[in-house]
């Protein structure tokens, strides 16, 4: 074979390559960005944070033991917490999911004003201004949303946007079992 | 371009360079180890956020987030590995800028040296070649008749 070939093959390699993750990304399969979370069949970590509504309330993930619930981490300052809403508001309405809110480094009336303007799926609302659950949590961006079982131990997470594919993919099957 | 302009380039360029710099909240210990402590942690932990940066060079929201809560750890007295076992529980190893060796991070510790022996071997290879092509492919009888030859050649003219 001419061996000046050699450095074309090499290229037209590379090129498919950059082609085929590039394309994965596109379509969402693949994040190189993406960090694991290291929670999954852990116990859930605990939080106890002031209600987003009324600082002199707590909000403790112990208040949701004994049912499957989502941790859903947002902020107004985050566009894809605005793009999931509605699917949160349809998850917590129509399909009657319980799912506890961890505003992150937000301003609180901005948090307020954007759930009394698009509606709230939250049952509570735990204000973290400073990421310390978020850090406990290992959360490292928004939104994240969390699985956890009736026993406290996260079964599922979803890094971005919660829409009905993620829905359907990683966390439907949990709610089946537990309404049986 | 001249010298002096080019200079003048240069000076420019180190302008735009300046409010780069992450600004890092001034931090106070009790003990110059605490302060080395924590230096040394946020040199090796990764920020999450734009992930080829360490957190003392990052500017992100949780960079500075992920600082506090170090030296918060570091004023407790906790130990280096304690922090970073801590942030390693939450964020998995991907934090660590040194990874520990296991199976996991076993080419990525051992790669470059794999590397670096293909490229050894390589060159060995390249240079054994070149060195077969000045061979002139001439037997050791012929070498000797024309060794004979100069020889008696030199011993005619010195004579």
């Amino acid at each position: 074979m001419n061996r000046a070939v050699i450095p074309l093959l090499a290229f037209l390699g590379l090129a498919g390559l950059f082609w085929y993750v590039l394309g994965e990304m596109s379509e969402g399969e693949y994040n190189p960005r993406d960090v694991p979370t290291q929670f999954i069949g852990r116990e859930a970590p605990v939080f106890d944070l002031p209600s987003l509504f009324d600082e002199n309330q707590r909000v403790r993930s112990a208040d949701m033991n004994g049912q499957v619930w989502l941790l859903n981490v947002w902020g107004t300052w985050c566009p894809e917490c605005w793009k999931e809403h509605d699917y949160l508001l349809y998850l917590a309405k129509r399909e009657k999911v319980p799912i506890v809110g961890l505003n992150w480094r937000d301003d609180a009336d901005d948090a307020k004003a954007m759930l009394a303007r698009l509606g709230n799926p939250f049952v509570k609302v735990g204000f973290d201004p400073f990421s310390d659950a978020v850090i406990d949590w290992g959360v490292y961006g928004a939104p994240e949303t969390f699985l956890i079982d009736a026993g406290g131990v996260v079964r599922a997470k979803h890094t971005g946007e919660l829409n009905a594919t993620a829905w359907n993919e990683k966390f439907k099957a949990y709610f089946a079992e537990g309404s049986s | 371009m001249s010298r002096q302009s080019l200079f003048i380039a240069l000076l420019f360029g180190l302008l735009l360079a300046l409010p780069v710099q992450a600004k890092v909240e001034i931090v106070q210990f009790e003990t110059p180890e605490q302060e080395e402590r924590y230096k040394d942690l946020i040199a090796e932990l990764r920020c999450l956020v734009c992930q080829n940066q360490n957190l003392a060079d990052s500017d992100a929201e949780l960079a500075v987030d992920m600082r506090r809560k170090a030296y918060e750890l570091v004023k407790q007295d906790k130990t280096k590995t304690e922090i970073a076992n801590f942030m390693v529980e939450r964020y998995g190893e991907f934090v660590l800028y040194r990874p520990p060796f296991n199976r996991n991070t076993a080419l990525l510790w051992i790669g470059p040296f794999i590397i670096l022996l293909a490229g050894v071997g390589l060159l060995i290879r390249t240079i054994l070649r070149r060195r077969a092509e000045q061979d002139l492919g001439v037997d050791e009888a012929t070498l000797k008749t024309a060794a004979n030859l100069l020889d008696s050649h030199r011993d005619k003219r010195d004579a």
